[in-house]
């Protein structure tokens, strides 16, 4: 990595919350730290670069608001007083990385970009744009969607933040925490998207979806929260799989059948010291964090067990059933069935799928399979096919196939 | 300071059908937004308006002024009031509107403020 990758991946939030502190035009800083990096792409050298390049940038940036904010006032033919306003309050030479008071404005910047009047996929992709530095490009990537149609949304987001008077401001106390959720679901949004079947296996979206850990784990250091503690466990524990989740030939791998020597066992061993100790704290403040942390837990059981044979799927059945009480869902329920087949017997996972409605592929694939380890190979065929023709991800339908040819014709 | 319009939908009907203690409960709201505001900015106006049925909409159409009865969107709920107020920021205006009858859905806009020459300010 040169000094240039190093600093836009490490320190990007901080230079955009920087300079937005001092400019408030988010359209103006945008725009100019990017020229500024282009500059820097193409005039530092391995033999002259700058002693502290994200001084260099920010110098840089500064510049190119300060001549745009001059070219505005000029074109609105008034005194330019925003701009002298501007330059009377230098931060020349402020070190990037000087402590409490640029960590307050990472944390503005923070909260801005995931506000709860921003729409959701809004305010996940302006996150990743703002605070980690990401190119609308990988952003598009992860989201599966075209790069003109991630540059309007994002586009979208800023100006609503311009236009409604978001603030670039951290709100009191009894506020703060509702707020650290939105930014949770925010990251939480982003890291799904990273995990949601593509038209094939994309190895980078993995990695990309890796970014939204790193947001989570930015916003926990700045303001401890239970939420973020046990988002950033599960989030963790999950990423740490994504080398096992691919088969040589491109194929997704189950979690059963994924070789575990693969999984990156030091961020396992982060992920659940992490998690004893927001655990071994007060109960979890909010159903949110509640819910994260349940699914954390989880995660845990799978991350702990050497062989799929170890995974204590006894506890996993629990874990579900009291997620059901925190937040109901279909979703939530073929978890728990799946599980409860595991502990107690195909049967047993089945009888909690009686009545459960949900779209998708997913529920008669899962019926299909407990039917045919219990026996039922007609029922178990029928649901299968039906999971074939719902499902629209040729991964997952290739194997739905193969395990509907194994039952016979 | 920004300038928002708060605009108050509700389901028409609701006010009428409301018991005495459920009429208060909407006067309490009122007068909690208005201590709000004078708190952190200021009101400059806000009132209820007269029903959407009884609404005229103006349109040129072909160089001829045109006019139909009736409000130019139709939907469930309708505009039946607003406060046109000075806040901070967007936060504040939230807060505002979260005080008001729980009843009411409040759309919030910002104003733009234009000069005399239509360019904006600020």
């Amino acid at each position: 990595m040169t000094p240039l990758e190093r600093v836009v991946r490490e320190e990007w939030g901080r230079l955009v919350a920087l300079l937005l502190a001092q400019f408030r035009r988010i359209d103006l800083v945008e725009d100019a730290l990017g020229e500024a990096v282009a500059t820097a792409q193409a005039t530092w050298t391995d033999a002259a670069t700058p002693d502290n390049p994200a001084g260099w940038l920010v110098t840089a940036a500064r510049r190119r608001i300060l001549d745009r904010l001059r070219a505005e006032a000029m074109a609105a033919r008034k005194e330019p007083l925003l701009t002298v306003e501007a330059e009377r309050r230098p931060k020349e030479g402020v070190m990037v990385d000087d402590g409490s008071v640029v960590d307050d404005d990472l944390l503005r910047l923070v909260l801005m970009c995931a506000h709860p009047a921003l729409p959701p996929e809004g305010a996940s992709a302006l996150s990743l744009r703002l605070v980690m530095g990401l190119s609308t490009a990988d952003i598009a990537r992860l989201f599966l969607v075209p790069e003109t149609t991630m540059a309007a949304r994002i586009t979208r987001a800023k100006k609503k933040i311009v236009a409604a008077g978001i603030p670039f401001a951290i709100p009191g106390t009894d506020a703060i925490g509702e707020r650290l959720d939105v930014v949770a679901h925010t990251a939480y949004l982003a890291f799904t998207a990273g995990y949601a079947p593509g038209s094939g296996p994309d190895l980078l979206r993995a990695e990309l979806a890796g970014e939204a850990i790193r947001l989570a784990d930015v916003a926990h250091r700045l303001r401890p929260n239970d939420t973020l503690a046990f988002l950033v466990v599960l989030m963790t524990l999950q990423h740490s799989r994504r080398d096992a989740r691919v088969g040589p030939d491109g194929a997704l791998v189950l979690l059963a059948d994924q070789d575990r020597g693969r999984w990156h066992h030091d961020e396992i061993e982060r992920a659940l010291a992490l998690l004893a100790e927001t655990d071994s704290g007060p109960a979890p403040s909010s159903p949110l964090a509640r819910s994260y942390r349940l699914q954390a837990l989880v995660a845990a059981e799978h991350a702990s067990a050497p062989t799929p044979g170890d995974t204590r799927w006894d506890r996993i059945a629990s874990l579900y059933a009291v997620l059901e009480q925190v937040s109901p869902s279909p979703a939530v329920r073929v978890a728990r069935a799946v599980a409860v087949a595991e502990a107690d017997g195909a049967r047993a996972g089945l009888a909690l799928l009686d009545g459960v409605v949900m779209a998708g592929h997913r529920l008669p694939a899962v019926r299909g399979e407990l039917l045919a380890r219990a026996g039922d190979v007609v029922e178990a065929r029928a649901a299968l096919s039906e999971s074939i023709s719902l499902c629209d991800n040729d991964i997952e339908r290739r194997h739905l196939e193969g395990r509907r040819d194994e039952l016979g014709p | 300071m920004r300038r928002y319009l708060l605009l108050i939908a509700y389901e028409p009907g609701a006010w009428e059908s409301a018991t005495a203690e459920e009429r208060q409960g909407y006067v309490d709201g009122h007068a909690a937004f208005d201590r709000f505001v004078d708190e952190r900015g200021r009101k400059i106006s806000g009132a209820p308006l007269a029903g959407a049925d009884t609404a005229t909409t103006v349109r040129h159409r072909d160089g001829a002024r045109v006019l139909t009865d009736g409000p130019f969107a139709e939907s469930v709920e309708m505009v039946g009031g607003y406060y046109d107020v000075e806040l901070p920021d967007l936060d504040v205006a939230i807060e505002a509107a979260s005080l008001l009858p729980p009843a009411y859905a409040v759309e919030i806009r910002s104003v733009v403020e234009l000069d005399s020459s239509g360019r904006q300010v600020g």
